[in-house]
């Protein structure tokens, strides 16, 4: 009410700035791909992507790495949606990963993570000959995030050199490459957090259900409680399930993902709670714990 | 977070409404190393919005200071190799909202060099904050980081003078200051200027007014980045909406899709299309969420027009009697951005709007000497150089001045070969005589001088021994270089007729390849265009060696 009729609201000029992005790389890229993670971020991504080329459909497929340990509800979730929305969905797994038993049970977080996510990332980019890959992540998740461009060039290798990345000026993206090289493009890299619950909240996208608080069966885990999903679950000695009101602040692979106990149900509810939460969002990932600047590592190596 | 923390808890939905509807600023920092931007900016984060626990921890786990204080520029360090040496070598973009704005920081780390991060995150800046240490005051750079403020557009300037607990917060040292960078950014063309005296560490009048400068009567940093005008109204200007791409679901609907860079649309309205001149209707504007009478920049839309004309990418639709600048050959203020010095022999492409064009930098005229301000004679450019420029084109763009128009005045260049992104510039007016535009203007008989401002080029003759087809092919290269070659071959004209056509053509300012001539031909030619603008090579030479050579004979004197 506050602005006058020709002034865009912040999330209406993020929005803008994300469509012209997301044209930017359909128009100049010969084969761009849609990392599609099933999560909050993702869901938002695809829906900016829907209103970009609207009432066409999506010029690219969207692509899951599915490293196979990701909740129930996920996978539930992901075909439904794709079904729904007439939306390409291609999925990739290392099989090699699968054949060796990688788990996040048996193996370390990282040793896990590089060749289930960050390897099978890599393998499905060559496989698929994409030379463009959006990801959902933003600037705020992480501090090395920071700097990373809204465009982010990898060499042939997918690897990411921070000291070798293009100046990015206005909104005047370059996109050429060679051969063998690729792009990861960032199209939320301006939205916070709380833009992309506003604009889930807003827009009415459809999220997982785990974001909701539910009863749900979980183990403590030295102050993290790990959701059991199914009986690939392995509790360690004297540990009983109980069941706890719990939700997720964001969802990965379930052995990995830390759940809070909370009681919200809807999504102001959701919004509420984080706003007035003591740690950022990040700290329910696993994966970033072992090491400070861990995110950066996994970045050189390839994973997104 | 505080007084916020209630009303979240009383009324959630009140207060995502009202935060669905904030605005967005943009602001960049700058300042030399240790002014204190990295605290600053960790103060304003901390103080505003709240820093998240785990955060906080991190930070405490890497702090290497002994002392008590919480070390503010912690929150904000980025990448593991740039802690190790200590220092941030690039641009990173921080977050944080207010009631009624959402922010977004371009933290643009200081070195002496650093011209390129500085523009980049200065680029898309509505604010820009200064900082001064209280205890060195108006430094060289502050005056360059003032002018490069400037020279991007940047309409609101706010210098902080930091510090001030180390100088016992004298009003004195704080006017001081206020005067002699006032009399300095007085030249430039901010719209705004404001000062403040803070204090990063401490905290004074960063969130919280301080009790320390009762002498100061104006706002917090906090207060004047929440008030500080920032809309340039874009809708009041010129309707330029460049095409990104044509949408095309199936036969009965053909939609050019695009953001509108200024101005309004609206439908039922005449428009007319670039490059083409073509008029036509806007049928509709449609969005995923259905269609609207009108949009404004800077919205992604969707247009329609009533006749089936042809309209591609890097198209520009615009209003009749309102027309962009066409030009393939403008001025502009450039900045150099890569490692690797400029060379006119390197194909370059220019990125403006959605158009990528084959271009060449005609001609530098002068650098800014970055100490004095001052125009410098260029020997070339090297990284972190701003100079004013020529810039040539293979085809047409359609831009405004970058004082009237940001984006549709904006364009970066980029190495062919390498795709590296090597310059970014901001075109000036255009001046009268301008050859690009209309020229005209002058009467009597075109002079030689006139010819090679409009080609960009002088020109030459190269001589090759045998073979026609290797002119050809240096030919061809050139030609995608952007120059204007020709190539002839001794068999195709009598010696007389090769003679006089070589020599005519390369005193009109083409670039001639001869190939096949006899000894007393060349020298007869060389004898009509002069020593200084032909070269001999063996036909075993590479074409792309020979291109290079006859390159920079038409190149030299104007690069
Ligand atoms: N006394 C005092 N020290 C400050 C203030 N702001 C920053 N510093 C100190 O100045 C040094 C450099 O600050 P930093 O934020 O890292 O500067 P940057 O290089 O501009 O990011 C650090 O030791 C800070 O603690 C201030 O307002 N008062």
């Amino acid at each position: 009410m506050s602005l006058p009729s020709f002034r865009l609201t912040h999330l209406r000029q993020l929005e803008a700035e994300t469509i012209h992005i997301i044209r930017e790389v359909a128009a100049e890229f010969q084969n761009p791909v849609m990392l599609y993670s099933i999560g909050k971020d993702s869901a938002c991504m695809v829906r900016l992507a829907q209103k970009a080329f609207s009432p066409a459909s999506l010029p690219f497929s969207l692509l899951h790495i599915d490293t196979t340990w990701k909740f129930r509800d996920m996978y539930t979730f992901r075909d439904r949606f794709v079904a729904e929305n007439k939306l390409e969905l291609r999925t990739y797994t290392n099989a090699e990963g699968v054949k060796q038993n990688i788990n996040p049970f048996d193996h370390t977080s990282q040793k896990y993570t590089t060749i289930m996510k960050t390897q099978a990332l890599l393998q499905a980019l060559r496989a698929g000959g994409y030379d463009a890959a959006f990801g959902g992540a933003r600037r705020d998740e992480e501090k090395s995030r920071a700097k990373e461009r809204v465009y982010s060039f990898r060499d042939a290798e997918g690897q990411w050199d921070p000291k070798n990345q293009r100046p990015e000026l206005w909104n005047l993206y370059n996109g050429r490459i060679d051969a063998g090289e690729s792009i990861r493009v960032f199209p939320l890299s301006n939205w916070t957090e709380l833009d992309v619950w506003q604009y889930i909240w807003l827009e009415g996208i459809p999220i997982v259900p785990l974001y909701f608080a539910a009863n749900r069966p979980v183990v403590n885990r030295g102050g993290t409680l790990v959701m059991v999903d199914d009986d690939r679950m392995r509790l360690r000695p004297g540990e009983v399930p109980e069941h706890k009101m719990v939700r997720f602040r964001t969802l990965g692979c379930y052995p990995l993902s830390g759940a809070v106990e909370s009681t919200a149900t809807t999504l102001p509810e959701i919004i509420k709670e984080m706003l007035l939460a003591k740690s950022s969002e990040r700290q329910g990932r696993l994966i970033d714990h072992d090491e400070e600047g861990s995110m950066e590592l996994k970045k050189r190596e390839g994973y997104f | 977070m505080a007084p916020e923390t209630k009303e979240i808890e009383k009324d959630i939905e009140g207060y995502l409404a009202r935060h669905e509807r904030k605005e967005l600023v943009r602001f960049v920092t700058v300042g030399s190393v240790d002014d204190g931007k990295s605290t600053l900016i960790g103060r304003l984060l901390h103080d505003s919005v709240g820093i998240y626990e785990d955060q906080m921890a991190a930070v405490k786990k890497a702090s290497t200071k002994t002392d008590e204080e919480i070390d503010f520029s912690l929150f904000t360090d980025g990448l593991k190799a740039e802690r190790e040496q200590g220092i941030t070598i690039d641009v990173a973009y921080r977050y944080f909202s207010t009631e009624t704005r959402k922010f977004i920081i371009a933290d643009t780390p200081g070195h002496v060099q650093y011209t390129r991060n500085m523009a980049t995150g200065a680029s898309t800046a509505d604010v820009a904050i200064i900082l001064l240490d209280s205890r060195l005051g108006v430094l060289p750079q502050s005056r360059r980081h003032a002018y490069i403020a400037s020279m991007l557009g940047i309409g609101q300037l706010i210098v902080a003078v930091n510090k001030m607990d180390l100088v016992d917060y004298a009003e004195g040292i704080f006017d001081k200051y206020r005067m002699e960078f006032g009399a300095f950014v007085s030249r430039l063309k901010f719209a705004g200027v404001h000062y403040l005296p803070i204090s990063a560490k401490k905290g004074d009048n960063v969130v919280t007014r301080s009790a320390k400068t009762p002498w100061y009567a104006g706002g917090t940093l906090l207060e004047l980045l929440e008030t500080v005008p920032v809309a340039r109204d874009r809708t009041a200007e010129a309707l330029r909406y460049p095409v990104q791409s044509v949408i095309r679901p199936h036969l009965d609907y053909r939609g050019f899709a695009g953001q509108l860079a200024s101005g309004v649309v609206r439908k039922g309205e005449t428009v007319v299309i670039l490059p083409s001149g073509k008029k036509s209707v806007v049928k509709s504007i449609d969005t995923h969420d259905g269609s609207l009478e009108s949009a404004f920049a800077p919205q992604s839309v969707t247009l329609r027009l009533e006749d089936e004309v042809d309209v591609s990418r890097g198209d520009m639709i615009v209003r009749d009697g309102d027309l962009p600048r066409v030009a393939r050959r403008f001025d502009a203020m450039m900045v150099w951005l890569s490692e690797r010095a400029f060379d006119p022999q390197r194909a370059l492409l220019l990125k403006h709007t959605a158009r990528v064009v084959p271009a060449r930098v005609e001609r530098v005229q002068h650098r800014i000497d970055l100490e004095t301000l001052d125009h410098a004679p260029s020997p070339g450019l090297v990284l972190n150089d701003i100079a004013r420029v020529t810039l040539r084109c293979n085809r047409p763009i359609f831009c405004d001045a970058y004082d009237a128009n940001r984006v549709t005045g904006a364009f970066i260049l980029i190495d062919a070969l390498s795709n590296d992104t090597v310059a970014a510039g901001m075109i000036l007016a255009a001046e009268s005589g301008d050859a690009g535009a209309s020229g005209g203007e002058a009467r009597g008989p075109v002079t030689a001088e006139e010819r090679r401002e409009r080609l960009g080029q002088s020109g030459a003759v190269l001589f090759v021994g045998e073979g026609h087809a290797l002119g050809k092919q240096v030919e061809r290269i050139l030609f995608g270089q952007g120059l204007v070659a020709m190539s002839v071959d001794a068999s195709e004209l009598s010696e007389e007729g090769l003679r006089e056509v070589a020599a005519r053509c390369a005193s009109l300012g083409i670039a001639v390849i001869v190939s096949g001539a006899r000894d007393e031909t060349m020298t007869a030619i060389a004898e009509k265009v002069g020593s200084g603008a032909v070269a001999r090579r063996e036909a075993s030479a590479p074409a792309e060696e020979l291109a290079r050579a006859l390159g920079s004979l038409c190149l030299g004197s104007t690069a």
